[in-house]
């Protein structure tokens, strides 16, 4: 394992790296088909530089944990408002979550629908390229559109265009409340058919998903407007579906947010993102693999749970060929090393798509040496 | 401002050019008598003008890849136009430059309610998107000030934002999905209705590229529902500080209104000249907007005006009507034709971080005493995008070249505090020479090596974004 303690010792390591890096924030999130390398870690490249909370910005190292920065935003009645998915107990993963593989790999959460995903809060990073250039993109400011927003495209790339070293956010204040509204014993497609009508209602829905039978639907903010709008709500879209409140509500969204419902248990976890009404469509289409399905933002994403049946390819070809039939993609998130190489774990691209996707390597890793493969072609 | 000298060859085969054109478009849909192509010689930016080569008014993806493949093969730059609203010159030819319109590309391809989106050729303008769901209580919620007229084409080639990107963000926050003509004329997907990416990023890169990496000819856009109402309040300080401060702690306290506008004290003069708004003589304004029902609305304004009492407003007035609504709506709405009545004017579009409002303020001030030209500021302080508008006289010889050069010692201060040259209108070729303020070569040149994998010929908008030093060798 390499730690460089800082950037420019980061960009020297890269500079002279002679065999591929598996580029690691805090390790947690394994995903991805399976990277030989060197662990390059960034965890040394930790700290809070920048914290103004009547701009709504931070900035911090890569490294930096996000329990860290989740405090500090805390003690001032602010957030990550794009919920971060924490990955580990659903990968079996031990290690720290790092704000720099949040965004390597745009991780966001059930409040996604709403407010945007990690892709959409980061305002600037500064990162090495494969040459060990030292490069930034963006700024600290909310709105910036001065040449191309390589922000973006850093955000998701796993690490393969290159290894972000600090990166600038939009945080948001935490509501003064939150609830959530649920339904127990809906089929999926008449929860996703709630959800919609819920979410098409001017009501501000932050969450919206169906898991074990519970279609939930969560409202935040201001207390007396949050009981208007779940009243509201209740006599429209939503009769019958009952209040939860406080702690309660928000230990839903963290059910679904980390997928705890699949934590722990035998089999391969896929994760779908498609048009919110071809959600229970997929799931009806797969019935003879047997999965068993969560859905996320308003039935738009779909997490897969199936049965290990030894598939050396976790059955990518007939997820994926039902997936292509609709229009969305599908990644392996849990599997075992062969199936994620083999399926391939991330989503092949289009060919046009790949050329484009092969060039972007080419300029930004002209070596090859971020974590290679790991995103297939 | 420069452009690079047109190419001798393509004007002497503009015959050739023009009939290969011709031969892949419908009867009427290539332009090229020099008195017509004259109506595309700029955008909104109007201080550079050029005739192009011709333009073209393609109808189709299909045709949109025909005429994309002859400018390939014959190396010929294309400049791709909205609808002409750029105020940073984005769609400002060159001589040598087909200028290719997506003005007839205005269909709806799909509204889908339970889906929240709707898919439409870019042609079409911003407020028509809205309005093609609006029955159905939706809307398309980024709303540049040229609404009416803008095309969505132009709004994700600037990435462009509004008023009430505070709460709802900008284009790249409501895009899902595009086709696009690549440089060659290939068709190319990405993204659509459903959320995020399979692989990189691709559709965060494309939006904001400014027409440099392809034609994007159909947007998938995220629609919403209409809140139940909106309603603003006014409140005037007597410094510009102030103003600034309260800013803060409205967003500090945990309310997000969906627009934070900010007028200081020479646009509320101009304003109530041109649109006598009867807004208060003050040094600075401040409009706040929150939406939902009725009491929601009571809860949220009662907080801001809590806070705002707190810096002893000159003047605080809360709106208790439709009427006074618009009323106070009517001065900031105005604001930019008010400033065109006083004289031309230059609009720039630097964000800074909403800390540095008042030393920017400040120092703008200073900066319009000293070059003798007067500075007016509207802009959406929430997010610290600012608009100053410098107030100059095209029919004064060196009037412009000050004009310039003041814009450029303003938006290089906004880098200066932590900002960017532009927050909402595109580089363009207004801001294309400061780009070094912001970035070192290294960074520029990775942009550059991006322009290169979409358009290795460098035929999409090559003079525009990057200063023209930089972009030499890779220009035909």
């Amino acid at each position: 394992m390499i730690r460089p303690e800082s950037e420019a010792e980061l960009a020297e390591l890269i500079a002279t790296a002679s065999e591929p890096l598996r580029v690691l924030g805090g390790g947690t999130r394994d995903i991805g088909c399976p990277v030989e390398g060197t662990n390059l870690s960034t965890a040394g490249l930790s700290g809070v530089s920048l914290y103004e909370p009547g701009a709504l910005t931070l900035v911090a190292g890569a490294g930096t944990s996000v329990d860290e920065i989740n405090e500090m935003l805390a003690k001032e009645g602010q957030r990550l408002a794009f919920e971060p998915m924490d990955h580990r107990a659903l990968l079996g993963t031990s290690g720290t979550p790092t704000i720099g593989g949040i965004m390597a790999t745009n991780t966001s959460g059930p409040r996604r629908i709403q407010v945007g995903a990690a892709r959409d809060f980061c305002l600037g990073v500064r990162f090495v390229d494969g040459r060990g250039q030292i490069l930034k993109n963006g700024g600290r400011v909310m709105k910036n559109v001065t040449g191309y927003d390589l922000v973006k495209l850093m955000c998701g790339s796993w690490g393969t265009l290159g290894v972000i070293s600090d990166v600038s956010l939009k945080v948001l204040s935490i509501p003064e409340t939150e609830t959530t509204l649920i339904c127990q014993g809906q089929s999926a497609s008449h929860a996703v058919a709630s959800l919609s009508a819920a979410l098409g209602s001017p009501f501000d829905v932050t969450g919206a998903g169906f898991v074990n039978g519970e279609t939930r639907v969560r409202i935040e903010g201001l207390e007396g407007s949050v009981s208007y709008r779940v009243g509201a709500l209740q006599n429209s879209v939503l009769p019958g579906f009952e209040v939860v409140t406080g702690a309660a509500s928000a230990e839903k969204w963290a059910e679904l947010r980390d997928v705890t419902p699949f934590a722990g248990r035998d089999g391969a976890v896929w994760r779908i993102s498609l048009k919110p009404s071809d959600g229970p469509v997929l799931v009806e289409a797969l019935a003879p693999l047997a999965p068993e399905a969560m859905y996320d933002w308003g039935g738009g994403l779909v997490w897969i749970l199936l049965p290990d049946t030894g598939a050396a390819d976790a059955h990518a070809v007939q997820i994926r060929a039902e997936v292509s039939k609709l229009g969305g993609h599908a990644t392996l998130v849990r599997g075992s090393d062969q199936a994620r190489k083999t399926a391939p774990a991330f989503p092949p691209n289009p060919k046009p798509i790949a050329a484009l996707t092969q060039g972007l390597r080419a300029k930004f890793d002209p070596r090859g040496v971020f974590n290679p493969g790991l995103m297939g072609a | 401002m420069q452009m690079p000298k047109p190419s001798d060859q393509i004007l002497a085969r503009k015959p050739q050019i023009v009939a290969r054109l011709q031969a892949v478009l419908p009867k009427g849909a290539v332009i090229h008598d020099p008195i017509q192509t004259r109506v595309y010689e700029c955008d909104a930016l109007t201080a550079y003008k050029c005739p192009p080569l011709c333009a073209v008014l393609p109808a189709s993806t299909a045709e949109v890849s025909a005429v994309m493949k002859v400018c390939f093969e014959e190396g010929v730059p294309v400049v791709p136009r909205g609808a002409g609203t750029s105020l940073a010159g984005g769609a400002l030819p060159t001589a040598d430059s087909v200028i290719l319109g997506v003005a007839r590309l205005t269909d709806v391809i799909e509204a889908d309610y339970d889906n929240r989106f709707i898919r439409v050729q870019t042609g079409r303008t911003n407020l028509s998107v809205t309005g093609a769901v609006e029955e159905e209580g939706f809307f398309y919620a980024p709303d540049p000030s040229s609404q009416l007229a803008c095309a969505i084409a132009g709004n994700i080639a600037m990435n462009s934002g509004g008023a009430h990107c505070l709460k709802y963000g900008v284009t790249t926050n409501n895009l899902m999905g595009v086709t696009m003509v690549m440089a060659d004329g290939e068709v190319v997907e990405v993204g659509g209705a459903h959320l995020d990416a399979g692989g990189l990023d691709l559709l965060g890169l494309i939006c904001g590229s400014e027409g440099q990496l392809g034609i994007v000819v159909e947007a998938t856009l995220r629609i919403l529902a209409k809140p139940e109402g909106a309603r603003p309040v006014l409140v005037g300080f007597d410094s510009n500080e102030v103003a600034g401060a309260c800013v803060s702690d409205i967003i500090k306290a945990g309310i997000l209104p969906v627009a934070i506008e900010f007028m200081d004290r020479p646009v509320i003069r101009a304003t109530e000249d041109f649109a006598k708004a009867g807004y208060p003589d003050c040094e600075a304004l401040l409009i706040i907007e929150v939406e939902g029902s009725d009491a929601e609305i009571d809860d949220q304004l009662s907080r801001i005006i809590k806070i705002a009492r707190a810096h002893n407003p000159v003047e605080l007035r809360e709106s208790t009507s439709a009427e006074e609504s618009a009323a106070i709506w009517l001065g900031r709405k105005s604001a930019f034709g008010a400033m065109g009545q006083i004289n031309d004017y230059m609009c720039l579009d630097g964000t800074i971080p909403v800390s540095e409002l008042p030393f920017v303020l400040k120092r703008i001030g200073e900066m319009s005493v000293q070059y003798g030209l007067d500075v007016g500021n509207v802009f959406h302080a929430g997010d610290g995008n600012m608009h100053p508008l410098i107030l100059f006289d095209a029919n004064k010889p060196g009037d412009l070249e000050k004009c310039e050069a003041l814009g450029a010692d303003i938006l290089t201060l906004c880098v200066e505090v932590g900002g960017c040259l532009t927050g909402e209108h595109g580089v363009g070729v207004e801001k294309r020479d400061l780009m070094h303020t912001q970035y070192t070569d290294e960074d520029l040149e990775i942009q550059l090596a991006v322009k290169d994998v979409f358009d290795p010929k460098w035929i999409l908008n090559p003079a525009k974004v990057f200063p023209l030093s930089a972009t030499e060798t890779r220009r035909g």
